[in-house]
């Protein structure tokens, strides 16, 4: 898996980084600590030797397409599947030995919307609130504090399959913070929400780190996966790389240059046949190419090859790798090699 | 404690969503009360009215009387009057009687001699159900000035001496109804929640699998015996069913059944996925229980294997528990074998149930 990594980034430091930091701290500083973390279903690697290191109080994404195993590595967290191999400690407990004390302390919100459609919203919040064992105290304080904090006010009488997907998303959320778990998963929690409501999920997410709470996030948008404190990249059950998105796009083992043309499909066809591109992508009339990261002129070099091959020019530029280029270059690097195994 | 408020929680929650389920909710009273009504007058096993047709080439006073006699028993209904057994033949090829009576000319001398029968019945015995009926009207010697043949066997029928269907149909469709109702409600219950995706939060909350299971099962447990009372209740006022038992043995063995079945479901519930599949399985345990568990047909009729398939089922045992309480007034100790049976089934299924349930988390 390092291997991989080598290949595609400048990922070692990451990785030193990463190690002596988890050296220097005690496990206390960590909410959830994973080693050669591993899933199989019959023969299917879903998820292979996964490392991970997760602070508290911080928002950790998991970003990778579908299929990658991010589920599959949060219901192995929350003790809900049995890892064919490796370790896990969430706040201190030994998953899944431990994972019936670990309850109390988390909260899981589903992929699926996975209350009831067929309660009211305060029958739900309720019902939630039972489960977790809540005194009567304890509803008094939390449950209306979580219907002003979700904005569920005007909601309350309202069955939930009334609800549109932004008001079912904040439900969700409010059911599952209601016993103010310390550790909250949220397995691709915008996949039904508009954009200004996928903001709005945001700010109240950042709100709850505030407070202490640790988030695990899976995503597969670059744009959520952005705002996340730290990130691990997920390609076919594989961390590929990991790191801030900062530190992501600095480490990146890629060049990356838009060259605007005129007609870009011919000159994304002609580069992509070339040896020094890994990929193309359009936007528009631009292209972003991503290149071999040993070039020393990449816009200039790329702007020559082009013209050299009679086709249609306006401007080459070299740009800074954003999240998506880090995701295509670890996930082609994969692909790439996987070629070269079979 | 916090065991009982999980459990309340569900419990109170399983009611509230029944009561919105309209659909359901109409199955609980709806399946009882046709089903009783379909069986108590369409579904008759004792025949009455035949169409029958009389060929009397006698013609006396003595021979129509004896026609006559048949027909009081109101087994059969004469509707057709034939010149000869040729034309009784094509009559009952026709389909237009069941029976014909042919009576020879010679009748009244006939009559007269022991050992020799004077009146011929012709019946259509493509349908077992008529010709049984036919024989057992005969069967019951008769006395008269001009038959003095002693009866040659004389049956008393104990306990429905009316031999009416109903009597004998309602014990056995609380078997039935709730064969149906129990294992589809509680099975479909927790698949709906899978399907749903309710059970994948639910499993990650301190909810333990069985307390999940026995507040998902107890709305259900109150269901039945609420069907269970209509049935009675239904049949003693429609069809004069006897209550010969106490109520509570009733209640009692219905319990125990009720238990059974939606134990059974539970793990209908932990084999399938789909809530269409649960529905499947539920009729594969249904139709062989209808067939086989003496609800229909007598169990003492059936072939080996089938009295051994007819076994493993609760239904059969709930049909000798429940018949026995009802219409001849049995209790419980006189029928403990069965008692025990059924808890011995309760205790397997429902550590099945539970033990698979763990196992589908992963």
């Amino acid at each position: 898996m390092r291997q991989t990594c080598l290949r595609a980034f400048h990922c070692k430091p990451i990785f030193q980084r990463n190690n002596s930091f988890v050296t220097a701290i005690t496990d206390s500083k960590l909410a959830i600590r994973a080693r050669g973390l591993s899933k199989e279903f019959g023969h299917v690697v879903a998820v292979n030797a996964l490392d991970l290191d997760v602070p508290r109080a911080r928002i950790y994404g998991f970003l990778g397409p579908n299929g990658s195993g991010k589920s599959t590595t949060i219901r192995m967290l929350c003790g809900l599947l049995t890892p064919t191999r490796g370790d896990i400690s969430v706040l201190g407990y030994s998953i899944p030995k431990e994972a019936e004390a670990l309850r109390r302390q988390v909260g899981y919100m589903t992929q699926m919307f996975s209350l009831y459609d067929d309660l009211t919203v305060t029958e739900n919040l309720n019902f939630m609130a039972n489960i977790y064992t809540m005194s009567r105290a304890e509803r008094k304080l939390h449950i209306p504090a979580a219907i002003e904090r979700y904005e569920l006010g005007r909601l309350l009488n309202q069955r939930a399959s009334a609800l549109s997907g932004g008001q079912k998303q904040r439900l969700a959320l409010a059911a599952s913070t209601l016993h103010q778990p310390e550790l909250l998963f949220l397995d691709e929690p915008t996949s039904a929400v508009d954009p200004e409501n996928r903001r709005a999920f945001w700010e109240i997410l950042f709100d709850l780190v505030a407070e202490g709470t640790t988030i695990l996030v899976s995503t597969h948008y670059m744009d959520e996966a952005e705002r996340c404190h730290s990130l691990a990249i997920l390609d076919l059950g594989v961390l590929v790389a990991s790191g801030s998105p900062a530190e992501l796009s600095d480490n990146i083992e890629a060049l990356v240059v838009v060259v605007e043309s005129p007609q870009p499909r011919k000159v994304s066809k002609f580069l992509d046949q070339q040896d020094f591109v890994h990929s193309t992508a359009q936007i528009g009339n631009t292209l972003r190419v991503m290149l071999a990261p040993d070039l020393h002129n990449p816009a200039e070099m790329t702007q020559k090859v082009i013209d050299e091959a009679g086709l249609p020019i306006s401007s080459s530029k070299k740009v800074r790798p954003s999240l998506e280029d880090v995701f295509v270059a670890a996930t082609q690097a994969r692909k790439a090699q996987r070629n070269l195994e079979t | 404690m916090k065991s009982l408020q999980r459990i309340l929680a569900i419990f109170l929650k399983e009611i509230r969503q029944l009561r919105r389920d309209r659909l359901t909710f109409g199955m609980i009273v709806g399946i009882p009360v046709i089903q009783l009504l379909m069986f108590g007058y369409a579904i008759n096993m004792d025949v009455r009215h035949i169409p029958a047709g009389v060929a009397d080439m006698s013609s006396t006073a003595a021979s129509r009387e004896a026609v006559m006699d048949l027909a009081q028993s109101q087994v059969i209904d004469i509707v057709e009057q034939a010149s000869d057994a040729q034309q009784l033949e094509l009559l009952m090829r026709e389909g237009k009687i069941s029976v014909g009576i042919y009576v020879p000319s010679d009748y009244d001398r006939l009559s007269q001699q022991t050992g020799r029968s004077a009146i011929q019945l012709m019946v259509d015995g493509s349908d077992t159900v008529v010709q049984g009926a036919v024989a057992k009207m005969v069967l019951p010697g008769r006395t008269s000035p001009y038959n003095d043949r002693p009866p040659g066997t004389e049956t008393r029928i104990y306990y429905n001496p009316e031999r009416r269907s109903p009597v004998n149909t309602v014990p056995g469709l609380i078997g039935v109804i709730l064969t149906m109702t129990m294992i589809m409600f509680t099975a479909v219950a927790i698949v709906r929640e899978r399907e749903r995706g309710n059970l994948e939060l639910l499993i990650t909350t301190p909810v333990r699998s069985s307390e999940l299971m026995l507040a998902k099962v107890l709305p259900y447990v109150v269901i039945g015996l609420i069907q269970v009372s209509l049935v009675l209740l239904l049949g003693h006022l429609l069809f004069e069913v006897p209550l010969r038992g106490t109520l509570f043995d009733v209640f009692a063995v219905s319990l125990l059944f009720i238990v059974a079945n939606l134990a059974l479901g539970l793990v209908i519930s932990t084999l399938v996925h789909t809530q269409f599949q649960a529905m499947q399985l539920t009729f594969f345990i249904l139709l062989p229980s209808i067939l086989l568990s003496g609800f229909m047909f007598p169990f003492d009729g059936m072939p080996r294997p089938a009295q051994m398939i007819a076994e493993i089922l609760p239904m059969t045992h709930f049909m000798r528990l429940i018949r026995g309480v009802v219409l001849r007034g049995a209790t419980l100790p006189e029928l403990s074998f069965e008692v025990l049976v059924l808890v011995g089934f309760i205790v397997v299924a429902m550590a099945l149930a539970i033990l698979r349930f763990n196992k589908r988390l992963d």
